[in-house]
């Protein structure tokens, strides 16, 4: 009885709040300290040396063909994950194949295209028309010429989606291979097709795994795309160095290149993290807030957390 | 006499050079309760899976509702069947597995409405009427947009009990459905599986669950190294049972 008693009022019995000196960690001010030294020094030298020209930075940030080149940037990444991932799906599908010619197939394509370099393919590409100078699509009626064909453009995006499919297939078959089988067994136990137990149930499920390195090729080609500045697409890079070899502001119009370069890379991080949300559905009891939501949680003190309010209803 | 639900004569099936059936014959009548027991690696998970080919039998005949069973006879020769006709037969046999696997994706009712939706074609209003009730049949009306993360293994195996059942099946296939269960759960899916027999569903049910077969099961099977050991109502397996094999089993689980 009393034992019982002493357990129903925890607050009376509660001794007092621990109040210790806390560890010193002197180790911690010390490198603190150096960061901030050399981060200082850093700034000061990037701003007040001249050679930098902080000046024509700013005239060039938002020229018209520096624009234009990061238009061009983005629509060659994001054609080019196209391609690479309806490449992939369809590599990855082909190399888990029961009929071992097609999985070989697949075998043989990623190791050509991921062993070797990327710029290799991108000049192979650029040069297509040396080898066949005319491309017939199956009839002689419906042919073209390689070089009105493939453009400077058209090569860059081939050679780019291309190799991003052998890269991505890997990643894909990575996600299937994550599923658990019993999920493939349930569906086929209630009367599903391999194929639709792929679309229905695997694929979502792989999707988890698949997304996150996704953003990271994804992030990856937005950059790798300088590479056919080469083959004079007028993507970003090759747009500052058309105006760089004309003025030989070299260091500013890359500053202008790189800083754009931060810019996307920055705004696809974040499309990621809410991709990666959408894919997460089901997984966790409760998803992180988004900034968005976190934000207005502090803003708005009365605002509840959307998956707070869920949980609570699930408990009625 | 009408149709044998499920008929086996001489069921053999090897993984690679390991023989894990070695001849099992046993028939289960419509509206029949058959629970199989045994040791684990005795093949009893393995038989059951045969039922709806999951698995491929290597020799002997098993038929269900007087069909073979990922084959078809013409004359003397058997044919394999396609994809597509095993699938059609799957979906009129209802499976539940030890680890539930719900599609963790769906919602509870997106569980239960997948499969009539796009394996029988119905209409996603009707299948979602379907399977709230069904959803609410087997004591989960409150939890029709949960997903199975949110659930207790319990209420996963109750959800997983009604997605095989929103496709009508004729015989329903559980194997071990409360062994991945905390023991406080366990009761709540026999009692689901308790109603669903007495409603007059046809089952074959791998379990543990001794008091489960007592109970509600019209035959217990005992298997031992891949061949039926003894067969017989429960009861009497139970009370009196005649090798000395289930008898060191039961002497072990009772």
């Amino acid at each position: 009885m009393s034992a019982t008693d002493a357990t129903q009022t925890p607050a009376q019995g509660r001794p007092d709040q621990i109040k210790a000196v806390p560890v010193r960690h002197p180790g911690r001010w010390v490198a603190g300290a150096i960061i901030l030294l050399i981060a200082v020094a850093l700034i000061r030298s990037i701003a007040t040396n001249p050679r930098f020209q902080w000046g024509v930075v700013g005239d060039n940030l938002f020229a018209t063909p520096v624009e234009e080149g990061v238009v061009k940037t983005l629509e060659l990444t994001f054609l080019a994950m196209v391609i690479g991932v309806a490449l992939g799906i369809l590599l990855a599908l082909m190399r888990l194949s029961a009929n071992p010619l097609v999985s070989w197939a697949s075998w043989i394509y990623i190791w050509l295209f991921r062993g070797t370099p990327v710029l290799v393919q991108i000049l192979f590409w650029y040069n297509v028309a040396a080898i066949y100078p005319k491309i017939t699509l199956g009839t002689p009626f419906l042919h073209a010429n390689a070089n009105d064909l493939i453009t400077p453009f058209m090569a860059g995006l081939l050679a780019l989606g291309l190799n991003e499919g052998a890269y991505m297939s890997e990643i894909v078959r990575a996600g299937i291979i994550s599923v658990d089988e019993g999920q493939s067994e349930a569906a086929q136990a209630l009367g599903m097709s391999r194929l639709m137990t792929m679309r229905r149930v695997v694929l979502p499920q792989a999707m988890r795994v698949i997304v996150p390195p996704t953003g990271n090729e994804t992030i990856s080609m937005l950059k790798t795309s300088s590479l056919v500045s080469v083959i004079t697409v007028p993507e970003l890079l090759f747009s500052v160095q058309q105006i760089y070899s004309r003025t030989y502001q070299t260091i500013p119009l890359l500053i202008v290149a790189s800083i754009w370069y931060l810019a996307m890379t920055s705004v696809l991080s974040v499309g990621q993290y809410y991709l990666e949300r959408r894919f997460g559905r089901g997984s966790s009891r409760n998803l992180p807030e988004t900034p968005i939501q976190r934000l207005r949680r502090i803003v708005l003190p009365t605002h509840r957390r959307p998956d707070v309010a869920e949980s609570s209803q699930e408990r009625r | 006499m009408s149709t044998p639900m499920v008929q086996a004569e001489g069921v053999h099936k090897s993984f690679a050079d390991n023989e894990v059936l070695k001849g099992i014959t046993l028939k289960v009548e419509p509206k029949e309760v058959m629970c199989l027991l045994g040791p684990s690696g005795s093949g009893k998970s393995t038989f059951l899976r045969c039922i709806n080919h999951l698995e491929r039998i290597d020799a002997g005949r098993l038929s269900v509702d007087g069909e073979l069973v990922g084959y078809r006879q013409q004359g003397d020769k058997i044919y394999e069947l396609r994809e597509s006709e095993v699938a059609r037969k799957r979906a009129e046999i209802g499976m539940v597995f030890q680890r539930f696997n719900l599609f963790p994706h769906m919602t509870a009712a997106g569980n239960v409405v997948e499969a009539p939706v796009r394996v029988k074609k119905i209409n996603k209003k009707e299948a979602r009427t379907e399977a709230e009730r069904l959803l609410t049949r087997v004591g989960l009306a409150d939890k029709f947009d949960a997903y199975p993360s949110q659930l207790s293994g319990g209420q996963q195996q109750r959800v997983a009990i009604a997605r095989a059942l929103a496709m009508h099946p004729k015989l329903m296939l559980f194997d071990e459905p409360t062994s991945a269960l905390d023991p406080e759960l366990v009761g709540e899916v026999l009692e689901v599986m308790r109603q669903l027999a007495e409603s007059g569903m046809t089952m074959v049910v791998v379990t543990h669950e001794i008091g489960f077969a007592r109970e509600v099961g019209d035959t217990a099977v005992f298997m031992d190294g891949g061949v039926v050991v003894e067969s017989g109502p429960p009861k009497e397996v139970f009370a009196n049972p005649q090798h000395e094999r289930t008898r060191a089993f039961l002497s072990k689980v009772l």
